[in-house]
């Protein structure tokens, strides 16, 4: 062999493992074969290393090898020896704060923080001329909620948080998110960031999946899985409780149907869950999975929801009783159905100068949460099972659990820490209830963590909608009829296929007047990954069509299409009717803010044009212009029902600890629930400890889901907060013996008509006399309110190539009183943001034997910082008379009027109407090609 | 992501030590990310310690091993030879292509790009655009060479045999001192490839155009003197047959063909008026 000179040829003695210095430690321990630097870290306890994808795709993961960043779960751990790595807990040497560090606290550079040390370990390493090139620097590194601005700012050393000595730290200022020194120094805990020493005996599940869209399980062969060293246990459906529901969470759980089972002897779509197996180590379990023999029998199956319908079509719940499992007609593939008529539309076509009719389509899209589900289920000292979870629901998984298993609430604690990113996603049950089973079987703690592909092939995703529209209008402009049938893919189970369908079908169609209104509804099953809840829950689909179809409407009118949503839209007092001929009971316009929206919208477009005519266009002209409008409206609240409890009480020390069931998963609520306890105890939010999403702190709660973090969650702690107060006051005044004296609170004590006694020293009076000083707080989220959001985007198309450049972004939002304007805007951009990923690029495809073919990040492009322009957003100015101190909801809402208003610019400049989403500019440069040859 | 089915990493870039069940580690940022259900065994060619970037009077010699990072860098280091060299200026446009940011250039390597055969890879398609020739390990201690345009045979596909492994590739100087032009379009910004055209001025006024990411593979098509625009459509038709053009999530085939002729169209008109020499 002539090569052996230049060849180091494997020998049998490997020289002794020298270790890797971590933060300036050296870790002796060996990485198995095979392993990334990700895993590797994280076992050495540097839990600030994150997993969004492990792929490399989403830089959560970055970390520093000898002061270069890499993605660390990309990178060979072997290779890591000898060398030095730099963690985000060792990015600052001084055990201060690094500057960029500083910089992500100030201008509140992340919303859920999961990729927040991805971001500081890169954003640290760049030079100037790298921060003169932000797109480019920092396309490896996604962010799901931001949408970027807030990040620029970061790394531009931007200041957004109230600097000291302006405002209070209350309901109105800019206050910064209470965990963000844990956020940028990666000391918060997400759900799997828990030392395993504290878990004696943790065993890893992996999860077999189903290969076939449809198939009866016949048997499973698990010998050679358990042959395998380390695998503890292999758990099928015949270890499974009989007891059926569904993943999906709602205060009654009756709202879904009882379709699933822990683990079926029917597989329904593929990726779903056949056997899981316990082991020793995750590898063990991986080892395990792919030596489990599942023998199916396979099944005929169907994809397409139209074909689902048939009556020849394969029945996907077929042998289930309608009543028993809630499913409107299960030997049909119909889940639900719903059909209304006001008015007659018949009539209303007949009176109309312009119709227009067409068939809109959107697309399954993924919430892509940077943290994947994972749970962990343990037992505390006294044997009660401890459900830790990535959810955005304890309280319901909790119940949930008690249902399947036959546990009673107090032999379970379901909780949450920080939750990294939810969207929807994690209003669902995906891995406590299986690793609930394997805990209760084993008798010790078991751990899942979805794989990213997991993510996109066996979680959820939104519901892709086929919504066939018929509109008309007079020469006025008025609405004479609107008409709507809609076909909604549920996918395999129904979970949340209800809920998404009859609220899909509501705000967005009682948002205007219209006499006549017909709406036929259906959601189907089809062999295919669950659609669940998604930000929106059916609206952006419905507003997506209705308002392409207004602005139709408009051009066949010749009237502008704002002008036209002018003359149509309810004004405050107007009855809001969609499905029914009454409006919903408990709806109320608490505030009214629309026609500010759409004012505030218009406007800041013309100046957009003006400044373009006062700079000059520098695009050439195969570049098309267009200007795009939509609006929205939202209920405040969910219907049927959503509850919240709160206590606040004075702890000591004489800080203010306040309880609350909700959870955090960047929607911000936590610093809003401290600023309206603090505006209602006279004090600074600093001084509120929130401690939250744990079944042991509260009565109950429903959930951070339908946006009620603040009108709902926040409505209880100002309660709490508020009855705190008075009996602080009150207390004050016997403790100083000024009793009848207008005792007031001022900060960190209580001023009694001059006699003032320190929070501190009350809190000890309290204690010493027995005193219980402790507020309770509770909201039954009703009634409701409503919420608007309008949308406006000037746009440039290229007609040869289809490129799209957005040359203005803007939203109108109504929130009512805003409680924090930064982290407002904030949800607002980063609704904005991840409603471009919808629109432009995000589709879960599904080929014909059922496969999810986009099953990593590189295969579905999530908006990053170069795709998304900086929007501008403006607030109306209301006060809503339901909402804590005037707030209203503003989470799910700004993503809903994004794709259509960018539809709308796109037909302004190019005439085509775009009916399918996503806009990908393969897309729109072959729509615009056939439009233009068939007007040749 | 893990690899759990991997049992060892070897230090080895010998072809003799190949076995079924191993696979070359190059930069990993392939291996790792896809993960395995398959390998046994890793074979870590980065330890070959080959020297990244090598200037001879040929040309430019680059290691497998030679990270997309060190490729960046290159030009900058010498005035003289990016002078000389003017097509050198491709070398940052087609870093700039990766859909993968700058961090993953640390570890990423040229080889291990080429290896890869995806359409939308720019190693490949820089190295094919400048006639580069692949210098090919194979077992028994030998060596063989072929043109990178023709390694990469489709969509994952390559004529590399498992055990063999790229060595380096080497760009011609004829090529790397030719006048060259770029184009790409992707669907989103700073995204992957859908379509990425260089075209290089030929010594003789001819153009050779590379066609790569619209199509499964490379296609490289020359163009004589004073070739028209009618003449580059034929030429394309010719070259490109419709089922030739790739079709994935970044770009539908369609879309990906009448961007090809283009972007053909503006590099034939841009360096089919350069002086003539």
């Amino acid at each position: 062999m002539t090569n052996q000179a230049t060849t180091s040829a494997p020998t049998g003695a490997a020289p002794a493992f020298s270790g890797i210095e971590i933060n300036g430690s050296r870790a002796a321990v060996e990485p198995q074969p095979g392993q990334c630097l990700r895993t590797y870290l994280r076992e050495q306890g540097n839990f600030g290393v994150k997993k969004g994808c492990d792929g490399g795709d989403c830089g959560a993961c970055t970390v520093h090898v000898d002061g270069k960043p890499v993605h660390s779960c990309l990178y060979p751990a072997h290779r890591a020896e000898g060398k030095a790595v730099t963690t985000v807990e060792g990015l600052a040497d001084d055990g201060g704060l690094h500057p960029m560090q500083q910089q992500f606290l100030a201008a509140q550079g992340f919303q859920c923080g999961f990729c927040t040390a991805g971001f500081l370990m890169t954003a640290s390493t760049f030079d100037d001329e790298q921060l003169e090139n932000l797109p480019r620097n920092l396309k490896g590194n996604l962010c799901r909620c931001t949408g970027y601005r807030a990040i620029e700012d970061a790394v531009c050393g931007v200041q957004n948080v109230d600097a000291e000595g302006i405002g209070n730290q209350r309901a109105g200022d800019n206050v910064g998110a209470p965990a963000g020194l844990g956020v940028v120094t990666g000391k918060v805990r997400y759900t799997l960031d828990v030392d395993p020493k504290s878990l004696p005996g943790l065993l890893h599940m992996k999860l077999v999946r189903s290969t076939h869209a449809h198939a009866r399980v016949r048997s499973i062969d698990t010998t050679e899985a358990l042959a395998v060293p380390g695998v503890c246990a292999v758990f099928t459906h015949e270890d499974a409780p009989e007891q059926r529901f569904s993943s999906a969470q709602h205060d009654h759980y009756a709202d879904d149907p009882d379709d699933t089972r822990v683990l079926d002897d029917v597989v329904r779509h593929v990726g779903q869950r056949v056997a899981a197996v316990v082991a020793d180590s995750v590898r063990a379990a991986e080892e395990g999975v792919r030596r489990v023999k599942v023998d199916y029998e396979i099944l005929a199956s169907v994809i397409d929801p139209e074909e689902a319908m048939l009556p020849q079509a394969p029945q996907i719940h077929g042998e289930k009783d309608a009543d028993v499992s809630r499913i409107a007609r299960p030997q049909d593939n119909v889940l639900a159905e719903l059909h209304s008529a006001v008015g007659d539309v018949e009539e209303g076509f007949a009176q109309a100068a312009a119709v227009y009719e067409n068939t809109f389509h959107t697309q399954r899209v993924q919430h892509a949460s940077l943290e994947t589900h994972a749970s962990i289920a343990s037992f505390d000292d006294d044997g009660r099972l401890v459900v830790r979870s990535s959810t955005q629901v304890p309280f319901l998984a909790r119940r949930a659990l008690c249902r399947i298993f036959g546990l009673e609430p107090d032999r379970i604690r379901v909780l949450c820490e920080r939750v990294g990113g939810g969207f929807g996603g994690k209003q669902e049950i995906l891995t406590e209830d299986v690793v609930t089973m394997a805990a209760l079987a084993l008798k010790v703690p078991v751990q899942l963590e979805f794989t990213r592909e997991e993510q996109f092939t066996s979680a959820t995703t939104r519901h892709p909608f086929r919504i066939k529209v018929k509109a008309g209008a007079d020469a006025d402009g008025k609405l004479t009829a609107l008409q709507l049938d809609v076909l909604s893919n549920t996918g395999a189970y129904g979970n949340h296929g209800i809920g998404v369908m009859f609220h899909g079908c509501g705000e967005s169609i009682a948002v205007y007047n219209c006499p006549n209104k017909k709406v036929d509804a259906r959601a189907v099953f089809t062999n295919t990954v669950p659609a669940g809840a998604f930000r929106g829950y059916g609206l952006s689909q419905m507003v997506f069509a209705i308002e392409s179809t207004m602005d139709e409407l408009a051009s066949r009118l010749g009237i502008e299409p704002m002008e036209l949503r002018r003359r149509n839209i309810i004004a405050d007092g107007d009855r809001m009717i969609s499905t029914g001929p009454e409006p919903e009971k408990d709806v109320h316009f608490g505030s009214y803010g629309l026609d500010q929206c759409i004012d505030l919208v218009d406007d800041a477009l013309a100046r957009g044009r003006k400044r373009e005519v006062e700079f000059g266009f520098v695009l050439g002209p195969e570049w098309l212009l267009g200007e795009g409008t939509a609006l929205s409206m939202i209920d405040t609240v969910p219907p049927r029902g959503h509850i919240s409890h709160a206590r606040t009480r004075l702890a000591e020390g004489g800080r203010y600890e306040l309880l609350v069931g909700t959870a955090e998963f960047g929607n911000g609520t936590t610093t809003v629930h401290a600023q309206l306890a603090a505006t209602a105890l006279n004090t600074s939010a600093p001084l509120i400890t929130v401690r939250q999403s744990d079944t042991d702190l509260v009565e109950h709660d429903t959930g951070a889901f339908g946006s009620t973090g603040v009108t709902v969650a926040g409505k209880a702690s100002l309660q709490a907060a508020e009855e705190l107060a008075t009996q602080l006051t009150k207390f004050a005044a016997v403790v100083t013996g000024t009793e009848g004296a207008e005792c007031v609170l001022d900060g960190d004590g209580v001023d009694c008509d001059g006699t003032r006694i320190s929070l501190a020293e009350l809190y000890e009076h309290a204690k010493q006399t027995g005193t219980e000083l402790l507020g309770r707080g509770y909201w039954g989220g009703t009634p409701r309110s409503v919420a608007f959001n309008v949308q406006g985007f000037r746009v440039a198309v290229n007609e040869q190539t289809g490129e799209l450049q957005i040359l203005q972004s803007v939203q109108a939002a109504d929130a009512g009183v805003v409680m924090n304007p930064l982290q407002c805007r904030g949800q607002i951009e980063g609704g904005i943001a991840q409603a471009l990923g919808a629109t432009l690029y995000e589709d879960v495809v599904i080929d014909d034997a059922g496969v999810v073919q986009t099953n990593i990040l590189r295969q579905y492009h999530l908006p990053t910082f170069a795709d998304v322009p900086r929007s501008e957003v403006y607030f109306a100015k209301t006060n809503d008379k339901l909402g804590p101190l005037g707030a209203k909801s503003m989470s799910e809402s700004p993503f809903n009027p994004v794709a259509p208003a960018m539809a709308n610019a796109i037909r302004n400049a190019t005439g085509v109407r775009f009916t399918d989403l996503p806009l990908a500019r393969d897309k729109i440069y072959l729509g615009i090609r056939a439009y233009q040859s068939g007007k040749n | 992501m893990d690899m759990s089915t991997v049992v060892a990493t070897e230090k080895s870039h010998d072809p003799d030590q190949w076995q079924p069940g191993d696979a070359w580690l190059a930069g990993g940022t392939v291996l790792y990310s896809y993960g395995t259900s398959t390998l046994k065994r890793l074979l870590d060619i980065s330890y070959a310690d080959w020297p990244a970037l090598t200037v001879t009077e040929d040309g430019l010699d680059i290691a497998a091993t030679c990270t997309i990072a060190e490729l960046y860098a290159f030009p900058r280091s010498d005035q003289a030879q990016v002078d000389r060299w003017p097509a050198l200026s491709l070398f940052r446009q087609c870093c700039d292509s990766f859909v993968a940011s700058f961090k993953i250039w640390n570890m990423s390597t040229v080889g291990g790009n080429i290896a890869t055969s995806l359409p939308a890879g720019p190693m490949t398609s820089l190295t094919a655009a400048l006639d580069g020739v692949a210098t090919i390990l194979v077992p028994g201690g030998g060596s063989r060479e072929l043109p990178v345009a023709e390694l990469v045979t489709g969509d994952a596909q390559n004529g590399l045999e498992p055990s063999e492994l790229i060595r380096s590739i080497h760009l011609p100087a004829t090529a790397l001192s030719e006048q060259v032009t770029f184009r790409r379009l992707s669907l989103s910004n700073l995204g992957r490839s859908g379509v990425l055209l260089i075209g290089r001025r030929r010594n003789d006024g001819g153009i050779r155009l590379t066609i790569t990411a619209s199509t499964k593979r490379p296609v490289q098509l020359d163009l004589r003197p004073g070739a028209g625009a009618a003449d580059l459509v034929s030429a394309i038709d010719e070259a490109v047959p419709a089922g030739l053009y790739h079709d994935d999530i970044h770009g539908l085939p369609e879309w990906r063909r009448d961007m090809t002729y283009l972007l053909a169209e503006q590099i034939r008109a841009e360096l089919g008026e350069g002086p003539t020499s």
